[in-house]
């Protein structure tokens, strides 16, 4: 918390040094940033934990997410992920890996307009499923497919 | 100063589809240098919102699993020819990431 806060207090330092380029819309669009990182999701160590904190617990399972993802990916550094949501009214979409040190990936909220479809590429250290968990109004859902991979993508 | 982010936007049946690619290395903070054995800090984008002419319409929060150079598409409907879709993007540093694109 500290470690953000403190990254925060220097991103406003700078931006005062550039106050007369930025609108204060950004400024203010940052700090709204810096207070909603959910911290103790994104570094959960295990899925049920990751889940929990992110508001997925006990989450249903559902054949209304549409999950497109390689059986097999070459390169653990990139793994193509496509998700599209048919369950109606659904708000957020997050991508969990249960086998990478932190199992959350991204969470993405929706708004009026958006379509509940996203398409990103993700990090994945060894074969595992992906699981993608969706909330719709105060209900939750879940699947999952796995993904062998050949060369992990998280190594040094 | 903000970095650019690359942006893509196509209309059909006035579902805009945008695809963005944002420039970064995505350092999870677990790799070690393998010069020196010490662990390469964590730096990595952890916010992302897009607009529709101004307005909200998606906000994702990301961890340090996305890959490198992160790849991102997503769709909204509604939109129509004129309409401007806006990303802006933040790292756990402060650094910012902003691109606009106008949908025809």
């Amino acid at each position: 918390m500290t470690h953000h806060r403190r990254s925060f207090l220097k991103t406003a330092a700078r931006f005062a040094m550039f106050g007369s380029l930025l609108s204060s819309g950004l400024l203010s669009a940052t700090r709204a940033f810096a207070a909603s990182w959910n911290s103790a999701a994104f570094t959960a160590t295990t899925l049920s934990d990751a889940l929990d904190k992110a508001g997925y617990a006990h989450a249903a399972d559902s054949s209304d997410i549409e999950l497109k993802v390689p059986e097999i990916a070459e390169n653990g550094a990139v793994v193509p992920v496509e998700v599209t949501s048919h369950v109606p009214g659904t708000t957020s979409i997050a991508i969990f890996v249960p086998d990478n040190p932190n199992p959350l990936i991204a969470e993405f909220d929706f708004l009026p307009g958006a379509l509940p479809y996203i398409s990103t590429r993700i990090k994945m250290a060894k074969t595992s499923d992906v699981r993608i968990a969706i909330k719709a109004g105060d209900k939750v859902f879940t699947t999952a497919k796995q993904i062998k991979v050949t060369a992990g993508g998280c190594g040094g | 100063m903000a970095q650019p982010i690359m942006m893509r936007a196509s209309l059909n049946n006035g579902i805009a589809d945008i695809k963005a690619l944002i420039h970064h290395d995505m350092e999870t903070g677990l790799r070690k240098d393998p010069a020196t054995g010490q662990l390469i800090p964590a730096h990595f984008i952890n916010h992302v919102t897009a607009t529709l002419n101004g307005t909200p319409v998606m906000e994702a929060q990301w961890g340090i699993g996305i890959s490198k150079n992160p790849f991102l598409e997503f769709r909204v409907a509604g939109a129509k020819s004129g309409d401007t879709i806006s990303i802006t993007a933040v790292d756990n540093l402060g650094t910012q990431f902003v691109g606009q694109a106008t949908l025809s």
